[in-house]
Order: structure tokens, then sequence, then C-alpha cells
């Protein structure tokens, strides 16, 4: 590939198939979706800690129709909760990270010249801004977005007269997910491919970074289950536009009795639910992939006991199949079902453990250097133990009848889910971005960024699971209905401040991101000293990545401080010496 | 006004930033050294600023929040299965916050421990087959009777012989409950949404034998150590009946009769004296349903067995309501 290509500004910036500016278009997306994610949730968190009191920025954000007198109208903030919840989980935490982290790092890593097929890659980028501009366009309806929540539970999401979201909203909705089900499954089927064809000499299964084992979970993962979102949608597309029955049954609503008999909508929770457990794992795993990368560099020790890292990320993709009836606990299903997805669902805590437990290894004894990827990954480490643990509360389908639905899920998933996953991606970012961008990122905004978010995140979710434990169900417009939860009213407001605050910060995140592109300080090939191929590459940024010949791989990616060696690092390409054992 | 006002500020901030940026950038290059990589008074000040706020502040302010936030938990159960709930949940509890303090410490204690140091080198420990081993093992061991326990619990309560209780349907739909009581011969009238209309609100068919006792309320009374089976059903979307107070939680899902059965074991009155007196049970909606379900609730009354006696004889039956114009 050294023969020189012209390039315009359309096939460079735009319709580019290489997979770096592709990772790019990702990640930038991903950012943008990630601002109005966040806003969104902070104008909801205005509605819960002063319930009914007028704000000037929620009249100048949603109009007249839905704040009136800058009051939050009910649906709208079912629609905000919904669209915040549908923009975090797909659409930042799934394609803005696994796109971005899958198409940077796949090829550089296991040393290709791009992905397999360079044109299905960028349609894959296509169909997701597709979906994004379906999807944003649906916050201009007149009857409101999509407000049933980001489970879409029929008959909720099937009928128009049950909320005004389940109108032309929640057509542009299942659209949008149409859509980018297809990218996901183009971008996975390259991923896998490119994975398992497309490695230098050398590179052997055994011998891969830990982030591109996660990232093939992650595709085969992705593959398996999103055509059953894509069908479960279809179902749904269908009983709301043709008069079919697959989850109505025996409905009455506006006063006028249905003519559905015989779907159910419990149908529904099974099909989504098949893709909806996998699919946390789909967020997760590319963070613990990400981390377990840059905790072994700046630690300069090699991860603690790789295969069995390697065989945990397998054993939790594995069990991520057959736990989804823990959502569905309290369907009315047979209770003897119930046991057995509690069995599985705790299960999962073992190879969580072991991950925990190794990270912990690889850091005793280590020198961490203190980058500000690595304390994103520390920090990932801290909310993957706090959610981890409190999962075995919310698992065990007995102690789920009296917190199932409320606050103390919002908490769980947050922590273990939300922000978990925007540390792994925050970790990414910055370790990568001298990669990306061939400068740096500034070091100083990036402590202040990540303690003033470390110390927001659990100001916002810890607290949370004290609301559920007193009894506070989710996707509540107030708590002030209730005059058990009036005592609640200080919680609410300490979590919309640190909201406040944790959304702040991030704009400091973006505006480091961005300065850093045109004016950081240039970077080095290789910064961090570290020792996977992607370092190798030169600094420039050329397309086919390596300017000669594509290096070959001698060793694991984990040589760091290797007794004996010269220095606290031994890149991959570097041969073994005479005598020297693998590890 | 405003706006430009916040616009002024938020460009004035950025312009300082940038300046504050370039000062910083411009002295490293004097130094002659990247100032963006990091270097070792960053390793000590980051492990410091990491043991306390991980390991201090973090676990202070859980500490803190357990002591003045845990008087909001829910009050002990007042039904019988309850009780084993709570039992479960505080061993629960107890393993999770020992793992909790002891994991997150051991993190914070590494993080200022092994701060890096340009003297100094990583020790090189690739695996342990023991150690793994050991960390595979001993969570399973915890697990497995935990998981037992659990079960054992979750058995107990969906699998109790209800032949005895008194079944009162809770009927839920946009954005208000029904109770229907299924009268002196225990058994609920069929019904069907096709005969919902006027005052039948629940499509109570009237042709059932069993109908005519049923009796339609707007509260549901209990009586103390009785056992009750509700059975839910919905008229439009999926609902969750959620009673916290008694551990109590079923969706209702429309072409679906689902079940929960229970004992209340304290009375209204004997909570009003425990709680405080704006104590009352309550019935709330727990699966979203539309605006207002917030606001989607029914008055529970648990209370002797005179007591509701007295009630439900001042009650209609339907036969009452339906025939009588
Ligand atoms: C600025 C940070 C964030 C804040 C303040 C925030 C706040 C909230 C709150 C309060 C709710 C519950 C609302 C309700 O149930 O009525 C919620 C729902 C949700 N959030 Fe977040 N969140 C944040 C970031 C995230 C992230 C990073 C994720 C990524 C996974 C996420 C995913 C979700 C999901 C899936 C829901 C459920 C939506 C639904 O009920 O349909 N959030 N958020
Ligand atoms: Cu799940
Ligand atoms: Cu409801």
């Amino acid at each position: 590939m050294s023969e020189h290509h012209k390039e315009t500004f359309i096939t460079k910036y735009i319709f580019s198939l290489d997979h770096k500016m592709i990772a790019k278009q990702f990640l930038i997306t991903g950012m943008f979706m990630g601002v109005v994610g966040m806003t969104l949730s902070l104008l909801f968190r205005l509605q819960l800690s002063n319930p009914g009191e007028s704000f000037a920025v929620l009249e100048f954000f949603l109009g007249e129709k839905w704040a009136p007198g800058g009051v939050l109208d009910p649906n709208m903030y079912l629609a905000l909760v919904t669209m915040h919840g549908t923009i975090l989980v797909f659409w930042v935490l799934t394609a803005g990270l696994t796109g971005t982290f899958a198409n940077f790092l796949i090829p550089l890593q296991i040393g290709a010249r791009d992905m397999a097929s360079g044109f299905m890659n960028m349609l894959s980028y296509w169909f997701f801004f597709a979906a994004t501009v379906v999807l944003l366009s649906s916050l201009y309806v007149e009857t409101g977005p999509a407000s049933a929540g980001w489970t879409i539970y029929p008959p909720l999401s099937a009928l128009p007269q049950a909320i005004p979201g389940s109108g032309l909203g929640q057509d542009l909705w299942l659209i949008a997910m149409t859509l980018f089900v297809v990218s996901s499954l183009l971008g996975g089927l390259n991923y896998i491919v490119t994975i398992l064809n497309l490695r230098t000499k050398g590179m052997t299964m055994m011998r891969l970074p830990l982030t591109i084992w996660a990232l093939l979970i992650v595709a085969i993962l992705g593959v398996l289950s999103f055509p059953v979102l894509l069908s479960c949608s279809l179902l749904l597309i269908f009983d709301r536009s043709f008069g079919t029955s697959f989850y109505l049954s025996d409905i009455i609503i506006g006063g006028e009795a249905l003519h559905n008999t015989g779907g159910s909508p419990i149908l529904f929770e099974h099909l989504f639910w098949f893709l909806g457990h996998p699919e946390v794992y789909i967020i997760l795993l590319p963070a613990l992939g990400i981390v377990s990368e840059v905790i072994s560099v700046n630690s300069r020790k090699p991860i603690f006991g790789y295969k069995a890292m390697v065989g945990a990320l397998l054993v939790i993709a594995l069990l991520s199949f057959v736990v989804w009836g823990h959502h569905m606990f309290l369907t009315g299903m047979d209770p003897f079902l119930g046991s057995v997805f509690t069995f599985t669902t705790l299960l999962i805590a073992i190879p969580s453990a072991v991950k925990v437990f190794n990270y912990l290894a690889t850091l005793w004894r280590a020198n961490i250097r203190f980058t500000p990827a690595m304390l994103f990954a520390i920090g990932f480490v801290s909310t993957f133990i706090t959610g981890g643990l409190t999962g075995i509360i919310l698992g065990d389908s007995a102690l789920d009848i009296n917190v199932h639905d409320t606050y103390f899920v919002t908490g769980h998933f947050h922590i273990v889910m939300g922000v978990s996953a925007i540390y792994g991606m925050m970790a990414g970012v910055y370790h990568w971005f001298p990669k990306m961008y061939g400068r740096m990122m500034n070091k100083k905004l990036g402590y202040f960024h990540f303690w003033v978010t470390f110390i927001s995140a659990y100001g916002v979710f810890f607290p949370m699971h004290f609301l559920g434990l007193a009894g506070l169900p989710r996707r509540y417009y107030t708590n002030s209905a209730f005059p058990m939860f009036d005592e609640l009213t200080n919680i609410n407001e300490i979590i919309t401040f640190f909201a406040i605050i944790g959304g702040l910060v991030q704009l400091l995140f973006i505006f480091n991101f961005f300065y850093s592109i045109f004016k950081g300080t240039k970077a080095t090939e290789n910064p961090w000293k570290s020792n996977t191929l992607e370092w190798t590459t030169p600094v420039e940024r050329i397309h086919g990545n390596w300017p000669g010949e594509i290096p070959t791989v001698e060793r694991w990616a984990y040589d760091y401080s290797k007794p004996d060696a010269d220095d606290d690092f031994i890149p991959q390409t570097v041969p073994l010496k005479k005598g020297e054992i693998e590890h | 006004m405003t706006g430009i006002l916040i616009g002024l500020i938020i460009a004035v901030s950025l312009i300082v930033l940038v300046q504050l940026l370039r000062v910083n950038e411009l002295i490293s290059q004097v130094k002659n050294e990247d100032p963006n990589l990091v270097n070792d008074e960053d390793n000590n000040t980051q492990g410091i600023l990491a043991f306390s706020i991980m390991g201090v502040l973090f676990l202070a302010s859980v500490l803190w929040q357990f002591k003045y936030w845990g008087i909001h938990i829910l009050p002990p159960a007042s039904s019988i299965h309850g009780a084993t709930i709570d039992t479960l949940m505080r061993v629960t509890l107890a393993l999770i916050l020992f793992v909790f303090f002891i994991t997150q410490p051991i993190l914070a204690w590494f993080t200022l421990k092994y701060r890096g140091n340009s003297k100094r080198k990583a020790y090189y420990f690739v695996h342990n087959n023991k150690l793994e081993l050991a960390w595979t093992i001993i969570p399973s061991l915890v697990l497995t009777p935990l998981i037992i326990y659990g079960l054992n619990v979750w058995n107990d309560i969906t699998n109790t012989d209800t032949s005895n209780s008194k079944v009162i349907e809770l009927y839920a739909k946009q954005f208000n409950w029904t109770a229907r009581y299924s009268g002196d011969d225990n058994t609920l009238g069929k019904a069907n949404f096709k005969l919902v209309e006027g005052l039948n609100e629940l499509g109570v068919n009237m042709n059932d034998e069993n109908a005519g006792d049923d009796i339609i309320t707007r509260e549901v009374h209990l009586v103390v150590g009785e056992p009750v089976l509700l059975k839910m059903r919905s008229q439009d979307v999926i609902h969750s009946a959620f009673l916290p107070h008694f551990r109590v939680q079923m969706n209702c899902v429309p072409g679906m009769i689902t079940q929960f059965g229970f004992t209340p074991t304290q009375t209204t009155a004997e909570m009003k004296n425990q709680e405080g007196d704006d104590f009352e049970f309550v019935l709330l909606c727990n699966k979203i349903c539309g605006a207002a379900h917030y606001n989607m609730k029914m008055k529970v009354i648990v209370e002797s067995q005179d007591d509701y006696d007295a009630w439900i004889y001042s009650q209609k039956t339907l036969k009452n309501t339906l025939t009588v114009k």
C-alpha cells in the first residue's frame, strides 16, 4: 500500500474508508450524543429535585408546549428519560464506545493495514449516522419523542392513545433502532473477520492484547443478539401499524375496546431482554478490555493472569445469554424459571470477582504512573466493584421483589454500566489520543476532569440506592404524590447538585479534546512506553498504518518490567533473547 | 440580557483557560520536556489524592449516608414472608458491605503505596495458579449458600398454600386502581374486557354464579393475620402492583391474570404508633404506564376482623350495584 492515493476532502474526512478516520467519526458523533443525552438528564433532574417549579432553561429547551410556564410536562418527563436512556445505552456506549475503539484498535493492534472490508466499515458509520439523524429528529415531533422508557414495553409503546410519545415519535425511534442494528451488524461482522483473518505473522490468539479479546467477544455477542432486537422491533412495528396482535390482547384504551386478542406483552419482554441483557455486556466488555490494557501499561507490570482474564471474558459472555429473565421476575413468569435465572445470574459474580482480584493483583507492587487514563481505569475498578456488589441483591429473585423498578436499580446500573463504561471510554480517549491526533491532551485538565467526575458520579448515583430502599419507584415524574417520600427531597437536591457539577466538568473535557487536536503538544511515536503494535506506527497516521512492511510479532503484549531487560518495556516486535522464555 | 451575560462569561473563561494552557506549555518548552507526560511529582500528588478521595472521602461518605439516610429505608416488613425477605436482605447486605469495605480500601491503598517513581521498578508477576484458584473458589463457596438460601426464600414465597386465602382482585388502568372482593363464596366471578360498560367497570360476567356477591371498592382493607391472595388484571398497559411495606410486587399485564399471596402482620393503627400518625400503607404503580404513572395509588388499610366486617358489610355487592337502577 505504498503507492500514493489522491485524497479529496470528501474521501478523506467524509466517506472515508480508513479505519482510523471512521473511528474518529464514531467518537465525535458519540461525544455529541453524549452531550445531548446528558443535557436531557439534567433537564429532568431539575424537575426531580424541585418538582413543579418553573425553570427558564426548561422553557428555553422545550418550549411553551412541553414546559408551560417553565414547568416540565409529565409526558415530556417520560420522553426525556426515554431518550436519555436510549441515547446513552445505544448511541454513546454501544456505537460511540465500540465503534471508536474497535475501528481504531483492531487493525493497529493486530498488525493489519485496515479492516477486512473498508467499505462495509464506512457503511456501518453512515447507517449509524442516519440512525442518529432519525432519532434526533424525533425530538421535534409534534406529539413528542418516544416516551415508553428505553425498554419500550408494549402495550404502552404500541398505543398512541396511551401516551402521546407512542405516536410518530415511537415510529421514528423504531426506524432509528433498525438502522442502528444494521450498523452494528455491519461493524460486528467486520470486526470478527478482521480479528480472525488479518492478524500479522506471530500474532497468535494468546498473544492478542486484552482489548482485542474483549472487542472480538463483543462483536460476537452483538451479531448473535442484535438480530433478536430487530425481529422484536419488527413485530412491534406490525402491531402498531398493521393490526397484528403479537404483543396485544384484551385492551381497552381511550374508552375503546381493541380487537386484539391472544398476544402477550411478555413475549416482547423475553425477546427484548434476550438482546437487552447481552447489551449491557456489549457496553461493559470493551471498557474491561481498555481498562486491562491501560492498567497494565501504567502499572508497568504485566496484566495479572492473562489467561484467566480471557477465560473470565468468555464465561461472562456465555452466561450473559442465559440470564435475561432476571429482568422479569415479577411478570408472573413461572417461579421455577425465576429460580433458574437467579442461579445463572449470581454465577456471573464469580468471573467478575476474578477480574477484580486480577486487577488488584496487577496493581500490587506496581510502579503506577498516574496518567489521566490510568486514573479513569482505577476509577473503573472502583465503580465496577460497587455496582457489581449491588447486582447480587437485584439478581436474587426474592430480594428483587421489593427493589425491582425502584431507584435502587437506577443507582445500580448507572454505577456498574453507565459510569464504569464511561470511565473505560474516557480512559481509552486519554490513552490513545496521541495515536489518534498526534498530539497530547492536557494533563492537568485531565486530572481535574477525573477527580470532579469521580466525586460527582458517586454523588449522583450512590444516594439513589437509599431512595430505592425507601421504596421510591423509578420513572416517577415527582415523588411528591406520596407523603411517605417527602423526607427524600434533600437527597434529591444533593443528587441534582452533583449532576450539574458532573455535567459541567464534561464540557471541560470536550474543550480539552478539541483544544488538544489543534494546539496540544506534539506527541512522540510511543509516549506511554507501551508494548502493543499501534505504538510502532508513525505519528503522521498514514493510510495503511505502517510505511514499510507490517511488523511481525515476537512476544505477548505485557512484558513490562521484565527482569534482565534493559528497559521497563519490551515492544511486541522485539524478538526473544537467547534463552528468554516468553512469560 | 442574561443570555448575553452568560455568553460573555463563557467566552471570557474560555479565553482565560486557553491563555493558562499556553503559559503552562511555554514554561515547559523552556524546560525542554513535554508537560503532558507524567513525572514523579505528578505520581506523588495523584497517588496521595487517590488515597484521600477513593479511600477516605468516598468510604467516609458511604458511612455518612448509611448513618443519615439509613433511617429513610422502609420500616421492617408488615407481612410474614416480608420478614424472611428482610433477613435475607440483611445477610446479603452484610456480605456485600464486608467485601466492599475490604476491596475498596485495598484499591485505594495500592494506589498510594505503589505510586510511581522513576527510580523504582515494578515486580514482574505474570500469574499464580494458586492465587487465581483461590479467588475463583472462595467466591463460589460464599455464593453457593447465598444462592441456596435465596432460592429457598423465593420458593417459600411463590409456593405458599393459598387455598385458605381471601381472594381479592386488583384491577389496574390508566391511572387508578380498583379492588374487587370475591364475596361470601371467596371466588371471583369471571370477567372479560368486552363486558366493560357503564357501571360494570371491570367487565364482570354477571351470568357467572360467582359474580353476584363480588364487591367493588376503592380501598383495600385487609385483616391482620389473615392470608390474602391478590389477583391482578390490567385494562390497558402494563402496570405493577407494588406494596412496599409488605414486600409485595407483581406486574399487571393486559390479557393475563397474575397473583401474589401474603399475610399482613401489623395493623395500620400499630404502624401509626411506630412510625408516626401520618403513616399509611399504600399500593403504588411501579411499571411505567403513562403521564400520571407517578400518581397511581390506592390506600391500603390493615385492621382487626371486627373493623373489617363492619367495613365490608357497608359495601354494595355487584348484584346490587348493577341490577338496581
Ligand atoms: C449526567 C449523568 C447522568 C445522570 C444525572 C443520569 C440520571 C438519570 C436518572 C435520574 C434516571 C432515572 C429517571 C427515572 O427513572 O425517572 C436515568 C435513567 C437512565 N439512565 Fe441516566 N444519568 C446519567 C448518565 C447515564 C449514563 C452514562 C448512562 C449509560 C448507561 C445512563 C443510562 C440510563 C438509562 C438506561 C436510564 C433508564 C431510562 C429508562 O428508564 O427508560 N445514564 N438517568
Ligand atoms: Cu440483565
Ligand atoms: Cu400504572
